[in-house]
């Protein structure tokens, strides 16, 4: 794949995850924005153009928000672009930010994420029924939760896993959020296996703690070609690999044990990067996590692992913070919160923070050259990769 | 930077603070509508959903008989050429036990929501439905439920039928077809 410009990341910014914000989806943009700026060192007006990540318009009940947050996120007379892929927008908007920088059309790019779900009432979650087919699915009274339970069931199925194993990525990840000053109110926590196997069944077999909550927040970063770059930091993260894949709807037409859409997404970051054996080669990891099952289901993905085998990695004690391979050392959605566009786009940030050796409690034990981010969404469908360098 | 931030912007609320009047709140409610025209490959399957029969579409580049039916195939982007009529009788590819209505309130008693694969549509072709007959409770539930576990069709009463996916009430234990 041929571009004009290396791309380096050059700052992040976050807001506090929260159940319920005060500050307007605007205000949550700007606050994110505006300390990714200050972590660069750049003002408001070298921004060449602005990226903006926010999900389903439902959730702020604001037709087109994209439009309505670019205020927040210094879009004013820029250009300006949204990304939208679901889940995986957060991801996304970052592979988009890359792309305006690597074609040489600008120098300095803005990315920001929103999502402010407490809006929606009385729950999200009824928003989100819109996206199960209106013919054949919405009439048999879905949840959203429901395409969730039917995938980890049958990814258990396959491999034999029990759920106990599954509720281990539960564990690590809210009690690796403990240390992120981001986490949302009572999200992190020292949880035991029993408790999370053995909190309130939502759809079987997805139990209240193996679910990520409703979140409000926001996320930046701060994206450059290697001629600025150079001239404003000492240390660079480059962007080494982007890669992006979708499947089919018919989703009910797909094995789900395997998210193969995933794969596709990585082995296009993989080759862009040079990375020719990932479970060697990447050094820390943030998969998406808004279940505890997704975690294990993307690093198999991810190639990180052989099918099935991401359960005895997760057992073993590697992926977490002093592993061999930590995953999801920020917390993750589980541990952290899910405001779902800013929680991708977090995990973004948060590789950035660890390659540079910023991430103070989260920090993890071994050295790190390469990690890598992705998030996943739109039916269960897109899978979004971007691996970072130093 | 993470390390060298110590305050985070954003302010979290509680319900007291909405409540106590001290964050004020605009609220807004939408009543949309929406009336979708079925199309054509859906408009035969729900018109055989009436006559208790199920309709899929057969794919000459990959010989694929694909249910829910659609007039192209996306693997091979041509169109499909032949309605196959496949069974109402098949196999679970997956199932849950579901807590939670459509609007995140709690239900007392479970549904299981499921994927079955029907007889005589190509492997792995699955449709979303719902099993019954198989208990209220989560034990007796995953008891009786398992993935594989061979179940038929119950249909709603033929005058009762409105050309809707919930013209099949559910999917049921097929007798005698443990294996
Ligand atoms: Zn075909």
């Amino acid at each position: 794949m041929g571009y004009q410009n290396r791309v380096a990341v050059v700052g992040a910014g976050l807001t506090r995850f929260m159940r319920r914000a005060q500050e307007t989806g605007k205000e949550l943009c700007f606050e994110a924005a505006r300390m990714a700026l200050d972590a660069a060192g750049l003002r408001p007006r070298d921004v060449e153009a602005v990226v903006m990540a926010t999900a389903p318009d439902v959730f702020d009940g604001v037709h087109m928000k994209g439009e309505y947050l670019a205020d927040g996120a210094g879009g004013f007379r820029k250009p300006y672009m949204r990304s939208f892929v679901g889940g995986g927008s957060g991801v996304f908007a970052a592979i988009h930010g890359w792309y305006h920088v690597a074609s040489g059309h600008f120098d300095t790019v803005l990315v920001v994420a929103e999502e402010k779900m407490s809006s929606c009432l009385p729950h999200p979650q009824a928003a989100f029924n819109g996206i199960y087919d209106q013919f054949l699915e919405r009439p048999l009274g879905v949840n959203l939760l429901w395409i969730f339970a039917l995938e980890m069931n049958r990814y258990m199925q396959v491999h034999k896993i029990p759920q106990e194993t599954i509720a281990l990525v539960s564990a690590k990840n809210k009690k690796n959020g403990l240390d992120h000053p981001c986490a949302q109110d009572g999200i992190p926590g020292d949880y035991t296996v029993e408790e999370i196997v053995g909190s309130e069944v939502m759809v079987w077999p997805v139990t209240r703690l193996m679910v990520s909550p409703v979140t409000d927040a926001a996320a930046a970063m701060v994206m450059v070609s290697e001629r600025v770059a150079k001239r404003i930091t000492d240390k660079p993260v480059w962007v080494k690999g982007v890669g992006w894949h979708l499947d089919s709807s018919y989703w009910t037409n797909r094995d789900l044990y395997y998210p193969k859409y995933v794969e596709y997404a990585a082995r296009m970051a993989y080759d862009m990067a040079g990375i020719t054996d990932p479970r060697r080669e990447i050094d820390v990891v943030e998969a998406y996590d808004p279940f505890a099952y997704k975690e294990l289901h993307h690093m198999e993905g991810l190639l990180l692992c052989d099918k099935g085998e991401a359960p005895r990695l997760l057992d073993k004690g590697v992926t977490q913070r002093n592993g061999e391979l930590p995953v999801c050392p920020s917390g993750g959605l589980l541990g952290v919160g899910n405001p779902i566009a800013a929680a991708g786009l977090m995990k973004v940030a948060e590789i950035f923070w660890q390659l540079r050796g910023e991430a103070g409690a989260r920090q993890v034990s071994r050295p790190v050259r390469t990690g890598l981010a992705q998030a996943w969404g739109d039916l269960m469908q897109v899978g979004t990769v971007v691996v970072l360098g130093v | 930077m993470s390390v060298h931030i110590h305050d985070y912007p954003g302010v979290p609320l509680k319900d007291r603070d909405i409540g106590d009047g001290r964050v004020l709140t605009t609220e807004w409610h939408v009543k949309a509508q929406y009336a979708w025209d079925t199309g054509a490959a859906l408009s035969k399957f729900f018109r055989g959903l009436k006559e208790g029969k199920i309709y899929g579409r057969w794919c000459p580049g990959c010989d694929r008989v694909m249910v829910p039916p659609r007039m192209f195939c996306e693997w091979c982007f041509r169109p499909t050429v032949r309605w196959v009529e496949v069974g109402d009788t098949g196999r679970v590819n997956t199932f849950s036990v579901s807590y939670v209505n459509w609007d995140a309130s709690r239900s007392a008693v479970p549904r299981v929501p499921a994927v079955v694969e029907l007889d005589g549509a190509s492997p792995g072709m699955g449709i979303m439905h719902l099993l019954g007959g198989v208990g209220d409770t989560l034990e007796e539930i995953l008891g009786r439920v398992k993935v594989g576990m061979p179940v038929q069709a119950v249909w709603k009463p033929p005058a009762e039928r409105q050309g809707a996916i919930t013209d099949i009430l559910y999917f049921a234990p097929r007798p005698g077809g443990e294996e």
